[in-house]
Order: structure tokens, then C-alpha cells, then sequence
């Protein structure tokens, strides 16, 4: 029973690495961008929250209908100002300016709000739970944040297999200039992808935040959880993100069973097999973005 | 007034000139086949219509609008589509995925999924399959779908024949018959001069960025084709031989 009580878990924290890393996939899909801001952009909106809420009061919560659409602003933003030109400048440069953007991010975070732990206290809710049986609780926060992973997740993978803009962004993914040949208005198509892979970041970001506390430093050290979740499902494939984190998630919970130091090195160590026996990951995607 | 006109343009291809001061007119519905050697500048010249490589100097009009600034995606929109040399389809989608890519524009017109399949049969078949899965010619054919879903004005078509059978190409060459047939106006960069004398109102030759020859198919004999492909000086050498297949 404790063992089905830490796959349960493991599924429960695997759907969060999965929305977390999901925006890292995406980006990297569609325009082979790595970006090393990922968890940085997750922190800064989990700061974004944290003034509203000290501002305006209430329940965290609501947050998410502020933060999200301004990050999907501040995604188009950044793809046309900053990562674009990034991307024309050759293979190494993305990887630079949003290393760059990362340093950037952190150190005004500090200059801001010190270093720290912050919190977003969502109350009660962030403890209750159903009990299934006297060994096995669902936390309502925890199924709400896997809820909201898989929902927007296959929301995504729908939105880009069946909808006439996420064919374009496939396109775009495929064969940029084939694209622009096409009609596509590929600085367009690009723009909107980062603006929605920020909305998940944004997402990802508040959920952490909601669940433990944060630093202006914290995004770093999460940005490996989403590396493993998209390594492991396969890079490219938000099916494989959604696999992977789930996968990472199971892992962490059962090597925390076993010993509970040993969680996180758990989670490395299935990832480590990942790459050294499926190097494309569990579900290497046919084509650019399957 | 000419649908399409490019006034003096001059442009460069990886530093290097590729045409100078280059003047072309094209009526609407006339089909031009623009023909000669390896780095003629033929493939600049379509870079320069379809918007991908812009002129250091002059200025390109279409419809007597100045384009000479509109991106690829905006010329699509103005009326201007290229099939890519190398057919250059989204592999991943599916046939009839990269057909509704090409649709992008929402231009009306005559060309829909189904105006495209009636042209190619064989492409509603294989509607499903991914693109990358098709033979050379399906694709080559649904490369050429692809740039009529977005109802061109003006069609451009690099190296249509390129590593393709004789009995394909022949194929190919009938459906763009009847695009032409539909009022398209077809600018067409060809190494097969058969082909592409065939179906041409009028031939450019280019030579090293300029334009040596142009005349209706029916004026010209092979040895005034070879001289302009060539230039004079080396036309009279036997050893300079017929135009070879490779591309740019």
C-alpha cells in the first residue's frame, strides 16, 4: 500500500514537473530555442503574484488570471524583441542571451525583494485532502495542479494538431521557409508559441510557488527538473513532456520511499538510464513537433 | 500594364553579384521560362519575386504596386507564390496538412483541397501519408499543390524537373498546362530546355546577372540557345557540350 501511496504521489508531483517543463518542449519544437530563462520566467511570475497579492489581498489564486495572460504578452514580447534576433545570430546565440536573460532576472529579483524565501499561502486548501483509504490521501491542491497539467497539456497537443494556426506553427517548426513561402508570417508564428509556452511557464511558476516557497534563485534549480522531464519523454514531443514528468515524478516519490534523502537522485539517476538507453527519449516524436 | 517588373535590380548572392542592373517585364498570363547556366543568376532572379533576397538597387512591382520591401509571406499574400528547388515540403505533416499550410493566406480563388486533388489525382490517395513518406515526383506535385492553394497570380516554379523521370515530369508539365489554362501567370526557372521551351511564351537567357536573350520559343534554333546559354565566345567550342543537369 505505501508503494501504490508513492506511484500516486510521484503521478500527482509528476503532473507539475510535466506543465514546467512543457513550455521548455514547446520552445525547443518549434524553434530549436533552449531556453536556459525558463525557470527564471516561472520564478518572476511567482514574484508578479506575490506583489498583487500584497497589494490587492485575497487568495493567491486568482492571481493566475492576471499572470498568465501577461506572461503570454510578455512571450510575444521577448520572441520579437530579443529572441528572434537571438536566433538569426546563429545557433550558440539563444542559448547566451537567455543564459543571459537568467542572470539578468535573478539579480533583480534580488535588488527587489532580497534573498529571502517568499511564499504565495493559498490557506487551507493548500493542505486538505480525500482520503481513498486510511493509506492513501489525494491533496485537493496537488489533484488541482494535476488536473490543470494534463488539461493544458492535451489542450496544447490538440491545439497544435487540429487547429489551422497550430498546423502553422508545425509548419513553421518543420520548414521555416518553406513556411514563409507558404504565407506564414513566421516571426508571427514564433512569437505566439513563446507566448503561449510562457503562459505555461507562468502556470508552472505560481503552482510552485503555491506549494513551497521561493528565492529570486529558485528557477535554476528547478530548470533541471523540466531538462529531465522533456529528456526523458523525448525532446519535441509534449506527449513525451507529459510521459516524462509523470515518469520523473514516480521516480522521486519511490526513491524517497526507499530512502528519504534519496529522492531527488532517484529522479536523476532514472533520467541518466533514459539517456543511456533511449537517447531519444520514450516517445521520440516523427517529425518536428508530434 | 505588366503584372510583374523588375526595374534595374541588382543583387547579391553570398557576396557575389549575382544579377546587375536587371530590367524584366511580364504581361499577365503570359508563361516565361527563364533558362541558363549554373550560377546565371536564375535562382536570384526567383529570390528576388518570391521576396526571400531583396535588391541593393532598383525596385520590383507587381500590379504597378512597388513590393520591393514585402517579406516572403506577403507577397504570398499580394499573389506571388514559388515552388521551392528541392521541393522543400513540411515532412512531418501530412500531404494534406502542407496543401492547407498553403492556404495560409486565405486568398480566394479557383484552388481548393479539391481543385488540387482534380489536377492530381494520386495526391487525394496518399492525402493521408505523411509527406516525407511520398516519391519524388507526389511530392514534387504536392510542392506545386502547396503554392496554388494560395490562388497566385503569378506562379513560380525552380527546377520543377530536377531528378525527376522523364514520364514524371512530362506528367507534371500537363497539370501546369492547365494551371496556365486557369489564367496563371508562370515565371519558370527550367534546366530542362525541352520542357521549358515547350511551354513558354517567351525564353530569358541569363548570363552571368544579365540578360542575354529573350524571344518566343518558336524564333529560336539550338545553336542561337547555346550561344546565349554559353556566351559567344565558348559556343563555338564543340567541348563546351549541352547544358548539364545539376542544380544551382
Amino acid at each position: 500500500m505505501i508503494w501504490l501511496n508513492a506511484v500516486v504521489q510521484g503521478l500527482l508531483l509528476g503532473g507539475l514537473y510535466a506543465i514546467f517543463a512543457c513550455g521548455l518542449s514547446l520552445m525547443f519544437g518549434v524553434m530549436r530555442l533552449v531556453n536556459l530563462a525558463h525557470g527564471d520566467l516561472s520564478v518572476l511570475g511567482a514574484y508578479a503574484a506575490y506583489v498583487l497579492v500584497e497589494h490587492l489581498g485575497g487568495n493567491p489564486l486568482w492571481t493566475f488570471a492576471a499572470i498568465v495572460p501577461l506572461a503570454a504578452l510578455v512571450g510575444y514580447v521577448l520572441q520579437r524583441l530579443l529572441l528572434d534576433r537571438a536566433l538569426a545570430a546563429g545557433e550558440l546565440s539563444p542559448l547566451l542571451v537567455t543564459f543571459g536573460l537568467s542572470i539578468i532576472i535573478q539579480n533583480l529579483l534580488q535588488q527587489g525583494f532580497g534573498a529571502n524565501d517568499q511564499a504565495l499561502n493559498i490557506g487551507t486548501f493548500g493542505y486538505s485532502s480525500w482520503e481513498i483509504t486510511p493509506n492513501l490521501y489525494l491533496g485537493q491542491f496537488e489533484v488541482l495542479v494535476f488536473g490543470t497539467a494534463v488539461a493544458v497539456l492535451v489542450g496544447l497537443q490538440l491545439f497544435l494538431s487540429r487547429t489551422r494556426q497550430g498546423r502553422l506553427l508545425r509548419a513553421t517548426a518543420d520548414n521555416p521557409r518553406a513556411a514563409a513561402l507558404s504565407g506564414v508570417d513566421t516571426k508571427r508564428a514564433r512569437a505566439t508559441a513563446t507566448a503561449l509556452a510562457l503562459s505555461t511557464v507562468a502556470i508552472a511558476g505560481l503552482f510552485l510557488a503555491m506549494r513551497t516557497s521561493f528565492t529570486p534563485t529558485a528557477g535554476s534549480d528547478d530548470l533541471i527538473f523540466a531538462f529531465e522531464a522533456v529528456i526523458i519523454g523525448g525532446l519535441g514531443s509534449l506527449w513525451g513532456t507529459l510521459l516524462g514528468g509523470l515518469v520523473l515524478g514516480v521516480a522521486q516519490t519511490i526513491g524517497s520511499q526507499i530512502n528519504p534523502a534519496d529522492g531527488i537522485l532517484a529522479g536523476h539517476l532514472v533520467f541518466l538510464a533514459v539517456l543511456a538507453l533511449r537517447p531519444r527519449g520514450l516517445l521520440a516524436p516523427r517529425g518536428a513537433m508530434a | 500594364m505588366s503584372l510583374l517588373e523588375l526595374e534595374g535590380v541588382t543583387a547579391y548572392y553570398d557576396h557575389l553579384q549575382a544579377l546587375s542592373e536587371l530590367s524584366l517585364e511580364l504581361p499577365e498570363g503570359e508563361t516565361l521560362a527563364v533558362i541558363g547556366a549554373n550560377g546565371a543568376g536564375k535562382s536570384t532572379l526567383l529570390a528576388l519575386v518570391s521576396g526571400e533576397l531583396r535588391p541593393t538597387r532598383g525596385r520590383v512591382l507587381f500590379q504597378g504596386r512597388d513590393i520591393t520591401s514585402h517579406p516572403p509571406h506577403r507577397r504570398v499574400s499580394d499573389g506571388i507564390a514559388l515552388v521551392p528547388e528541392g521541393r522543400h515540403l513540411f515532412e512531418s505533416l501530412t500531404v494534406e496538412e502542407n496543401l492547407l499550410v498553403g492556404a495560409a493566406s486565405r486568398r480566394k480563388g479557383h484552388f481548393d483541397l479539391g481543385a488540387v486533388y482534380e489536377l492530381f489525382p494520386f495526391v487525394r490517395e496518399r492525402r493521408r501519408n505523411r509527406a516525407g513518406q511520398l516519391s519524388g515526383g507526389e511530392q514534387q506535385a504536392v510542392a506545386i499543390g502547396r503554392a496554388l492553394m494560395a490562388n497566385p497570380v503569378l506562379l513560380l516554379l525552380d527546377e520543377v524537373s530536377l531528378g525527376l523521370a522523364p514520364v514524371v515530369v512530362r506528367d507534371l508539365y500537363v497539370a501546369l498546362r492547365r494551371i496556365v489554362e486557369e489564367g496563371t501567370t508562370l515565371l519558370l526557372v527550367e534546366q530542362d530546355l525541352t520542357q521549358a521551351l515547350e511551354i513558354a511564351d517567351q525564353v530569358l537567357c541569363l548570363l552571368e546577372g544579365t540578360v542575354v536573350l529573350r524571344a518566343e520559343p518558336s524564333l529560336l534554333d539550338e545553336a542561337t540557345v547555346t550561344a546565349a546559354y554559353f556566351g559567344r565566345s565558348r559556343a563555338t567550342s564543340p567541348a563546351a557540350g549541352a547544358p548539364g543537369p545539376s542544380g544551382e
